[in-house]
């Protein structure tokens, strides 16, 4: 019972800091800082299912959050016709020769394991000749639709449909992407599988920067439809504009700190579905089937338990919640920006969460996730503060002094650095331990 | 009293004693041979003079000095040298190179002594510059006792070094640990293959269940009845 | 015959030179990565940011030289500064350890503890990096740009294609010839190079033997920050220094240790090799090439290149998977330091 009250105030400080920043900052950017910890919370909990239940270190944390914001665009953006009339054709053809190939590729390695050394052979020739067909067929077709109103779309669009269907389709989509990755590395020594994974996410940043015909590049996609309202219908609303007047409040903020809250509501919900499913699955027969096999692979897989057929299960499901997440980040953002995708911020960032919440606790990444994307955004004004206390003896003019205030905002990366280091070290069970069942 | 003796001694790894009240000890010059059936505690038992795993009760004298405080490496230094049962030769090594880092602790020339090795085992000379891990069961074996003797050690200890090789190997490697012991070493064996060791042991000690059953000369207990039908198959 | 001379030139100039400076680099950084992982038995994920910790105060030294008129002539004044950058890199490795890891050896901590402890480690590095030499790019070669000019090389043979060697690839493949050379020597030849491969090999042995863990273990971050420094040194020079992209050469640098098999040296060089070389063959536009062999008429209209040059990067990720998927162990397994 203790516990329990321990972590409920934990709860309650973690809530009270964002408090203290609404009051003394603005609640605008309090709730600014609560909708990204949401989708932290529930990025967290999604690694936290990879390596808390399982122990697999999964490094590619990004790739999959990257993917749920191209399921955003995909599905939200409306298709741009012209750019179908142009290529569209082409590309769908090509993508077909590239799935083809990729098949061609696999059936001929499975069905040729008696032709030994030409085995190799074969298959490299297939997929040599496959990519230069796909390629041949797909090239004048990407130049084609990249070429229609190339400042404004130069890319097929998406369905149109709701946003929050991105949601799923984001899930959808890491979890693909996670069942080929897992297909590989999975069975291989721990260490192969970060390695493997912290490349994969690179390359899925290096397509989607590159792809823009799909994408759009690095031109971004901006103005993503939303599933809230926005500011300024909210502005012209009569009620609102009552309401402002009667508690004496700017009508700018007002909205803008309604479509905040209606945000966070929506991530709340989803929130509590992704924690209470987790929670089920942790304490079904199957969580502690996950638990022993992470305990002792050997003896899991004695007594007769395939080992690397349940870490492929667990890690397409915690990719899956980490795409989620990714398309939910996407579309508060209102825009897809592939090169804002950058490890330290959206795999290790996240690794901190895990690690410093308690791995194993869902409760704990929850925390985990709100804490430290409260401290990465507010240790630059907590570490601007600070330096400017420490160089207040120097002289105005100091280049020592302008370079330290220069830097300060690099002080974060320490600070995160820091602070995995010491819970590792001093608390390496989190700040919410896993409970031992 | 012996050169080198473990006394009553008794302990395990965990909580449960494997060894109780366990004396076994080898003198200059001798072979020692502890023999028993499977989990009687012989392994054990070495490990334990070794100072691999810590005695409850008991203790380990070595030329009249408790010895029973020291870490492995340190009776190293005091002159045992311990021919682990597995993994006992660095495999990326060369033969030269495994009997170099077994003479690490030795800041002199030790050209001399790796001559006497090499002089003990001939093939080790043919094959110096070979990495240990290409060479065959018995060949690793003796690179094995050979990086254990460039210590110059006063006690060999020997554990289960005939496991897994042929008979003939193994006599090969009985006849040189007899010419070990002639140069005045003292030899502590553990032997899978009782009888054959035995045979070449001046003493000899049958342990059941971590107990001395019994100790005798090696030719005794191969002539007594009781062990020989108990324990070395009639 | 010209028209083979010509497509040599044209190989020589955007593969194999530039191959072999890049591939250099990545031997020399996944040497350090082999050496970590065959004595302290872990991935080290901050290899990274120790490369560029030792290239920033090669950088600083070298400003401060260049402040003072000291140069070394032809050759790029870092050289000269080199040595310090080492030294602070081996000091922050030693520290790191004092401080961090030798805690979780003592616990014998999983492999995969270490790696997470090491990710730390690069956060912490990376920000000290960003805090005193900020996130931008950073200029300090100087001296001769080039041994060979492509015009100089022209007009000495009459070929059409030209072949330019910049002096950093220069300085970059003998630089690492030498320290190869030195470590193989003290690896192979030396009683302490001998006792950190017998540790590597068989710890309980090792121990047995007598040999100090902990003198090996400080030996071995000697080594790892020693390749560091001069691996993110020659890389600076020879493409430009920014904090942010060690990061990015921590794939290719783990690709290269892999594909050789972790924990071989030998395997690591020929590792950087096989994967600087298939990004600059995969990434290669053979249009030129096939104008020249192919008869006329016959050449392609594209660039006939496999891959975009964005995907550079994405290459190593590939030798990757299909090194572990076709022999998991990497391609000169079985020996490890």
């Amino acid at each position: 019972m203790n516990n329990l009250y321990r972590n409920l105030l934990l709860f309650a400080v973690m809530l009270a800091l964002v408090a203290v920043v609404g009051i003394s900052q603005s609640w605008n950017v309090a709730l600014a800082i609560l909708n990204l910890c949401l989708i932290s919370a529930i990025m967290t909990l999604g690694v936290n299912i990879q390596w808390g239940y399982a122990g697999l270190f999964n490094a590619g944390v990004m790739g999959f959050a990257a993917l749920g914001g191209l399921a955003a665009v995909l599905i939200s953006m409306p298709p741009v016709p012209a750019a179908w009339q142009a290529g569209g054709n082409g590309v769908v053809t090509g993508l077909a020769f590239g799935i083809g190939t990729v098949l061609a590729g696999i059936i001929s390695w499975r069905k040729t394991a008696h032709l030994g050394g030409k085995r190799y052979w074969l298959t490299a020739l297939i997929a040599v000749a496959g990519y230069t067909l796909m390629r041949w067929v797909i090239d004048p077709a990407i130049v084609a639709v990249e070429a229609v109103e190339p400042a404004k779309t130069g890319f097929l669009g998406g369905f149109g449909l709701p946003i929050m269907l991105s949601w799923l389709v984001g899930g959808a989509f890491a979890a693909g992407v996670a069942w080929l990755v897992g297909k590989v590395s999975l069975g291989l020594r721990s260490d192969y599988l970060a390695i493997a994974t912290l490349g994969i996410s690179e390359i899925i940043i290096y397509f989607l920067k590159n792809e823009d015909w799909l994408t759009r590049g690095v031109k971004n996609v901006n103005g993503l439809p939303r599933p809230v309202p926005y500011e300024i219908d909210l502005q012209h609303t009569v009620w609102l504009q009552n309401w402002v007047e009667t508690y004496g409040i700017s009508l700018i903020d007002a909205s803008s700190i309604i479509v905040k809250l209606c945000y966070a509501g929506l991530f709340v919900a989803v929130l509590v579905v992704i924690l209470w499913l987790s929670e089920t699955a942790l304490k079904s027969p199957w969580g502690r089937m996950m638990r022993a096999i992470r305990d002792n692979e050997t003896a899991a897989s004695a007594m007769g338990k395939n080992v690397t057929w349940r870490h492929l299960q667990v890690f397409v499901l915690g990719s899956a919640v980490v795409g989620m997440a990714g398309a939910m980040l996407t579309t508060l953002d209102g825009q897809f920006t592939p090169t804002a995708y950058q490890p330290l911020r959206f795999t290790f960032l996240i690794w901190v969460m895990v690690i410093v919440g308690g791995s194993g606790n869902n409760f704990g990444s929850v925390l985990g996730g709100f804490v430290i994307w409260f401290f990465w955004i507010e240790a630059e004004p907590i570490g601007l503060a600070l330096m400017e206390l420490i160089t207040s003896g120097m002289a105005q003019d100091s280049p020592l002094r302008h370079h330290l205030l220069d830097n300060a905002a690099h002080m974060r990366l320490m600070t995160m650095g820091l602070v995995l280091l010491l819970v590792l070290r001093f608390a390496p069970r989190g700040l919410i331990p896993e409970v031992k069942r | 009293m012996s050169f080198l003796i473990g006394e009553n001694m008794t302990g395990g790894y965990g909580a449960a004693d494997i060894l109780h009240d366990c004396t076994i000890g080898v003198d200059k010059g001798e072979i020692a041979v502890v023999v028993g059936p499977n989990g009687a505690g012989k392994s054990t038992a070495m490990k334990a003079v070794f100072g691999m795993l810590s005695l409850r009760e008991g203790k380990v004298m070595m030329d009249g000095v408790d010895i029973t405080a020291l870490k492995p490496q340190e009776r190293v230094r005091q002159g045992m040298g311990f021919v682990p049962q597995t993994n006992n030769v660095f495999t990326s090594l060369t033969v030269e190179e495994n009997l170099e880092m077994g003479a690490f602790i030795r800041r002199d020339d030790f050209s001399d002594t790796m001559v006497q090795v090499f002089d003990l085992f001939p093939v080790l000379k043919e094959k110096r510059s070979q990495l240990a891990g290409e060479l065959s069961g018995g060949q690793r074996q003796q690179v094995a006792v050979g990086r254990a003797l460039m210590t110059r050690p006063e006690v060999l200890m020997l554990d289960e070094t005939t496991a897994g090789v042929s008979p003939i190997v193994m006599d090969e490697l009985f006849d040189r640990v007899i010419e070990v012991a002639r140069t005045g070493i003292a030899i502590l064996m553990v032997e899978q293959n009782a009888k054959q060791a035995l045979n070449i042991a001046d003493k000899g000690y049958v342990l059941v269940q971590g107990r001395n059953r019994y100790t005798d000369t090696g030719a005794a207990l191969i002539a007594n009845p009781e062990v020989r039908k108990a324990f070395l198959g009639g | 015959m010209t028209d083979v001379l010509n497509t040599l030139a044209l190989v020589s100039n955007f593969i194999i030179v530039p191959g072999l400076a890049y591939g250099s680099q990545l031997a020399l950084g996944a040497l350090g990565i082999t050496i970590v992982y065959a004595v302290l038995r872990f991935s080290n994920f901050a290899h990274g940011e120790m490369m560029s910790f030792g290239a920033m105060i090669t950088i600083l030294v070298t400003w401060v030289l260049q402040a003072r008129g000291i140069n070394l002539g032809p050759l790029p004044t870092a050289l000269l500064a080199l040595p310090l950058g080492i030294v602070a890199t081996i000091g922050l490795c030693l520290a790191t350890d004092r401080l961090v890891y030798r805690y979780y050896r003592q616990k014998r901590a999983s492999p995969v503890t270490y790696l997470i402890v090491s990710v730390g480690v690069m956060f912490l590095m990376g920000g000290l990096i960003r805090f005193v030499i900020g996130p931008n790019d950073q200029i300090f070669a100087d001296g001769a740009r080039f041994i060979m000019k492509a015009r100089e090389f022209k007009q000495m043979t009459g070929l059409n294609e030209g072949l330019a060697i910049k002096s950093s690839q220069g300085v970059t493949v003998l630089t690492a010839v030498v320290i190869v050379a030195v470590l193989f020597w003290f690896l192979n030849r030396t009683r302490t190079g001998k006792s950190m491969r017998a540790y590597s090999d068989n710890e309980d042995l090792a121990l047995l033997s007598g040999i100090n863990p902990e003198q090996v273990v400080f030996i071995a971050w000697i080594i790892a920050g020693t390749l560091a420094a001069v691996a993110g040194t020659l890389y600076g020079l020879d493409k430009s220094y920014k904090p942010f992209t060690f990061l990015q050469l921590l794939l290719p640098i783990f690709a290269s240790a892999i594909v050789g098999g972790v924990g071989n040296p030998l395997g690591a060089i020929a590792g950087g090799f096989v994967i600087a070389f298939s990004e600059l063959i995969v990434t290669f536009a053979y249009k030129k090439v096939l104008g020249y062999l192919l008869p006329t008429g016959l050449a392609p209209e594209g660039l006939a290149q496999l891959l975009s040059t964005d995907y550079k990067f994405s290459v190593s990720f590939m030798i990757l998977v299909i090194v572990l998927l076709v022999k998991p162990t990497g391609l000169f397994s079985g020996k490890t330091l």
